[in-house]
């Protein structure tokens, strides 16, 4: 019976993509790669086809890339019905239908939700609407930003010192811009790397000629008489004039138009099997209802189960791949998202890169080369195992510690290692920050595995 | 023509900006930027980019054929896609 539904589905079966970007398209190719021969619907709220986002920090601030073509190359057909330009705003599961804000309804046999995350705006509305004030997620928000770049601003201000706020500053000032960055924990880079690689981050800004200030939050923005804004307060009663305040704060998870569907969505994303299949509020698995990308929370073995958001350009692909093979696959074929986390970012020239999970470090080791010189390997151990490590220049040896993290290798790392140095033989403390205080740019978050973990709340719609 | 590098993979090797160095350029020791949208007359650069990196991280299309393949006609979007440049 089952084999039969599945091959059916394969056959005639429709499946809806709600989210057209990374992971929806990625998605999109797998299913058909793997032999799916019914409908298929992408449906996406921007007007645009899917498109690369790391690029619109980097080379597009640079001038070295247009903003609006960032599309990305398609790895094969997909034969799809395109929805773009139109919201879903709402799931009924169990008339398998997805809801659109022009009124239409879609049905589905398979549903997969890849609705990602969006820029966390500005908390006082007004203040957010003053013109200069700018967010970086999609490619109007780059278009927007790289025109007040390149007209010239007297003074950008960062609010948010997180990997994309850090990308921002450094382009800034390759440009020539004089920038300020603003960052509520002692240092950049802060709440995905530890404070002894976020000190590393903090020289890297201040001798690039960013005006750091660290420990200090926004208290508000001034703007002019034609609604511009002109000024930022600080927490410690400085003001900075700016002309331009780009506003960095994290991210919030697609999830508002699954209010009230039963699913088990929320501010901390989409929680999912291993097997990409989303759970519902009462943290029963669904089975036909899966989750990929930057929006989807899902338990990793080798992480002590614990649910891993990783707002991962990687992360997207590789579960988008495992989800769509899923979809469309009898139960014992289904393979679990296993992969190994891994990120990349570069500023001031410097190419940053890590795997594993940072954040659950509790003690550091620089295992080869020096902070001083900005070219390094830190690995990162949690009781008594590698659980990361990150590179600063130093690439070619991730992928050695990357199998490290996967045999649970011991720490600290005793092996005698290429350009280790004194500084590097005894472990120090990595230095996050308590994660109950919020910083500005972790991009795991880990949650839902101690008992104590009370959180589990479902919120119904209000209608 | 469009790319994409993944820049997990990427060694920074530099073959490809070496090979197509208005496409792909090195920004320090070895962070990789490049444009995601290559000029058609970068059409053999980027093929020779794509075939030389040691761990094949860069994905084209359009390389191999000229037809525009992508088959998003029946978006209501598409219009505003192909309009989208802003002719840099
Ligand atoms: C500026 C920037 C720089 C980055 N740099 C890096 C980097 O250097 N390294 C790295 O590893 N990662 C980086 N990332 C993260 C990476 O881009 C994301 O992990 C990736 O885009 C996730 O893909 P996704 O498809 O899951 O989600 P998204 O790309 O967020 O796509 C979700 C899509 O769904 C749409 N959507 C949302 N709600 C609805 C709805 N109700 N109906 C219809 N559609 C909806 C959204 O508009 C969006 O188009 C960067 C991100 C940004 C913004
Ligand atoms: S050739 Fe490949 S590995 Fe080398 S820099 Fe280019 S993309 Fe990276």
């Amino acid at each position: 019976m089952v084999a039969d539904y599945v091959d059916w589905l394969r056959r005639e079966g429709r499946i809806v993509i709600v989210g057209a970007s990374l992971a929806g398209l990625r998605a999109a190719e797998t299913l058909r790669a793997e032999g799916f021969a019914g409908e298929l619907t992408l449906i996406g709220d921007e007007p645009y086809e899917p498109y690369d986002r790391p690029p619109l920090s980097k080379s597009v601030l640079l001038g070295k890339a247009s903003p609006h073509r960032t599309e990305l190359p398609h790895r094969r057909e997909i034969d799809a019905k395109w929805r773009l330009g139109v919201p879903a705003t709402g799931l009924d599961l169990s008339a398998k239908r997805v809801r659109l804000a022009d009124g239409d309804e879609v049905e589905y046999d398979r549903l997969l939700i890849a609705t990602g995350v969006r820029a966390r705006p500005w908390p006082k509305e007004e203040e957010a609407r003053l013109d200069g004030v700018c967010l970086l997620r999609t490619r109007d928000d780059a278009a927007d930003l790289y025109q007040r770049l390149k007209a010239g601003p007297r003074r950008v201000f960062v609010i948010g010192a997180g990997f994309a706020g850090s990308e921002v500053a450094s382009a800034c000032r390759e440009t020539g811009i004089p920038v300020t960055v603003a960052e509520r924990a002692g240092a950049p880079l802060v709440g995905a790397l530890g404070g002894v690689i976020g000190a590393v981050a903090a020289d890297l800004q201040t001798e690039n000629g960013v005006d750091l200030r660290t420990g200090v939050t926004v208290t508000s923005l001034e703007g002019d008489s034609v609604g511009r804004v002109r000024a930022v307060h600080l927490s410690d009663e400085s003001v900075v004039e700016a002309d331009v305040v780009v506003v960095s704060l994290g991210s919030v998870r697609n999830t508002d138009w699954l209010a009230g569907s039963g699913l088990g969505a929320g501010p901390r994303g989409i929680a999912c099997d291993a097997g990409c299949r989303a759970f519902d509020f009462r943290g029963i698995v669904t089975d036909d209802v899966f989750v990929a990308g930057d929006v989807a929370r899902s338990p990793h073995a080798l992480f002590g189960y614990q649910f891993l958001s990783l707002e991962h350009w990687g992360n997207a692909v590789a579960q988008a791949e495992t989800a769509a093979h899923n979809m469309i696959c009898h139960g014992a074929d289904r393979r679990p998202h296993l992969w190994m986390p891994a990120f990349w970012s570069s500023m001031f020239g410097v190419n940053i890169k890590s795997v594993g999970v940072p954040s659950m470090g509790d003690q550091l080791m620089i295992t080869q080369g020096s902070l001083a010189e900005r070219r390094f390997v830190g690995v990162y151990g949690h009781q008594g195992r590698v659980i990361a490590a990150v590179t600063f220049d130093n690439t070619r040896w991730l992928e050695f510690y990357a199998r490290q993290i996967e045999r649970g290798a011991p720490f600290p790392v005793e092996y005698p290692t290429v350009d280790r140095r004194p500084e590097g033989r005894q472990p120090v403390a990595a230095d996050f920050p308590d994660p109950s205080l919020p910083t500005h740019g972790p991009t795991v978050t880990l949650s839902g595995y101690s008992p104590a973990d009370q959180q589990l709340v479902f919120h119904p719609a209000r209608h | 023509m469009r790319l994409v590098v993944d820049l997990n993979k990427c060694q920074g090797y530099a073959q490809c900006a070496f090979l197509a160095p208005d496409v792909f350029a090195m920004h320090g020791d070895e962070a990789l930027i490049y444009n995601p949208h290559a000029p058609e007359e970068q059409r053999e650069r980027l093929a020779r980019a794509v075939a030389a990196c040691p761990v094949q991280a860069i994905t084209a299309d359009g390389l191999d054929d000229r037809g525009d393949k992508r088959d998003t006609g029946n978006a209501g979007a598409t219009g505003d896609v192909q309009e989208a440049s802003d002719g840099r």
